[in-house]
């Protein structure tokens, strides 16, 4: 790529802007999270620098964690990957209700964005998606940014984690108070309402009773099949599309 | 663990936390899907955010089970009720960052 025309530099640099500036929720979310691994990694026996090995090629918060707690207890690696798969199971559903934004994208593009997929990183972007004009560019810098942040503050918490006081400013809050208001923000019409309703209620209830964290995966899909059907019953003339 | 085993551990983590990231994609993006998956999948991000959250929000960590005088709920909901009125993804994260604090050192 000898010679780009300035527009499309131009976009390519307004995108990454309009990324950094949208990443910010995510980004303040990780630091208490990322400081609070890099703790208990460095506790489990982990180096700084194997725990930055491990935030970049996985980067999977809530596997990180128990990886790290099943190491500390001598489990195996096969158990670890077993379960860390398990756990991540249910980037399935995250990440095929992406790629119906994903249309014209070219396919380097696509693997290089099926890394940052988070929980985190897959909410924002796809309420962006869904307003418009957020291509892959943003998507894109919103992951990367947020694998930094990821990064640096597990790291830092390999070092200096013991010495930061937990709590502090509410910012253990930061991530649930993003999920809320991205939350919110797609409640625009009857059947949203209903199946985040139905969602939450199974939840609670599979949370209870089924093990590790199988309530997110059986409570979405259970109840965005609920949604379609009520939508369904109660609008017959809508089903063709 | 030796230093070889860790880094084949972390590849094998990162290997299957990888597939189910990118297969959907590399499968279903730019592909004509049938009505209803279409409709189930727009249906996904609300219900997973649901699922994320209230659990979070209402279950314990002490006792397994739901408690609505947790700091966690008590600053959902008023996080919910600002998220509403006042259309803002930072202003949201903001208000539920400092209820929370605010609620967690009252109680």
């Amino acid at each position: 790529m000898k010679h780009q025309p300035a527009e499309t530099n131009h976009r390519v640099k307004t995108g990454i802007c309009q990324g950094i500036i949208a990443a910010w929720p995510v980004c303040l979310g990780y630091v208490p999270i990322g400081l609070a691994f890099g703790v208990i990694a460095q506790k489990a026996g982990l180096q700084p620098y194997q725990i930055g090995l491990m935030s970049m090629v996985v980067f999977a918060g809530s596997a990180q964690f128990i990886a790290v707690s099943m190491l500390a207890g001598g489990a195996g690696a096969v158990s670890i990957i077993l379960t860390t798969f398990v756990v991540n199971l249910r980037h399935f559903l995250i990440s095929s209700s992406l790629a119906i934004y994903m249309g014209g994208t070219r396919k380097w593009l696509l693997s290089l964005f099926a890394y940052g997929i988070t929980d985190e990183s897959f909410a924002l972007n796809l309420s962006r998606f869904k307003q418009g004009n957020w291509g892959i560019t943003q998507a894109l810098t919103v992951n990367h940014v947020s694998n930094f942040c990821w990064i640096t503050a597990t790291v830092a918490g390999g070092f200096a984690g013991e010495f930061i006081p937990a709590g502090a400013f509410g910012i253990d809050y930061a991530l649930p108070a993003m999920f809320i208001g991205l939350l919110v923000m797609q409640l625009k019409g009857r059947r949203y309402i209903v199946t985040a309703v139905l969602a939450g209620t199974l939840a609670v209830i599979f949370a209870m009773i089924l093990p590790g964290n199988f309530y997110i995966i059986t409570a979405s899909m259970l109840a965005a099949l609920g949604g379609v059907l009520i939508n369904r019953r109660l609008k017959p003339e809508q089903t063709g599309e | 663990m030796s230093e070889a085993s860790y880094i084949w551990l972390i590849l094998g983590m990162s290997l299957v936390t990888y597939l189910p990231r990118w297969l959907p994609l590399a499968v279903l993006a730019g592909r004509r899907l049938p009505g209803w998956l279409v409709e189930w999948l727009d249906l996904i991000p609300v219900a997973i955010l649901a699922s994320l959250l209230a659990p979070l929000m209402a279950i314990s960590a002490a006792t397994g089970k739901p408690d609505p005088l947790r700091p966690e709920f008590l600053t959902g909901i008023i996080t919910v009720i600002f998220a509403l009125k006042v259309k803002s993804l930072s202003g949201t994260v903001i208000v539920g960052m400092l209820v929370y604090w605010l609620i967690s050192s009252l109680i």
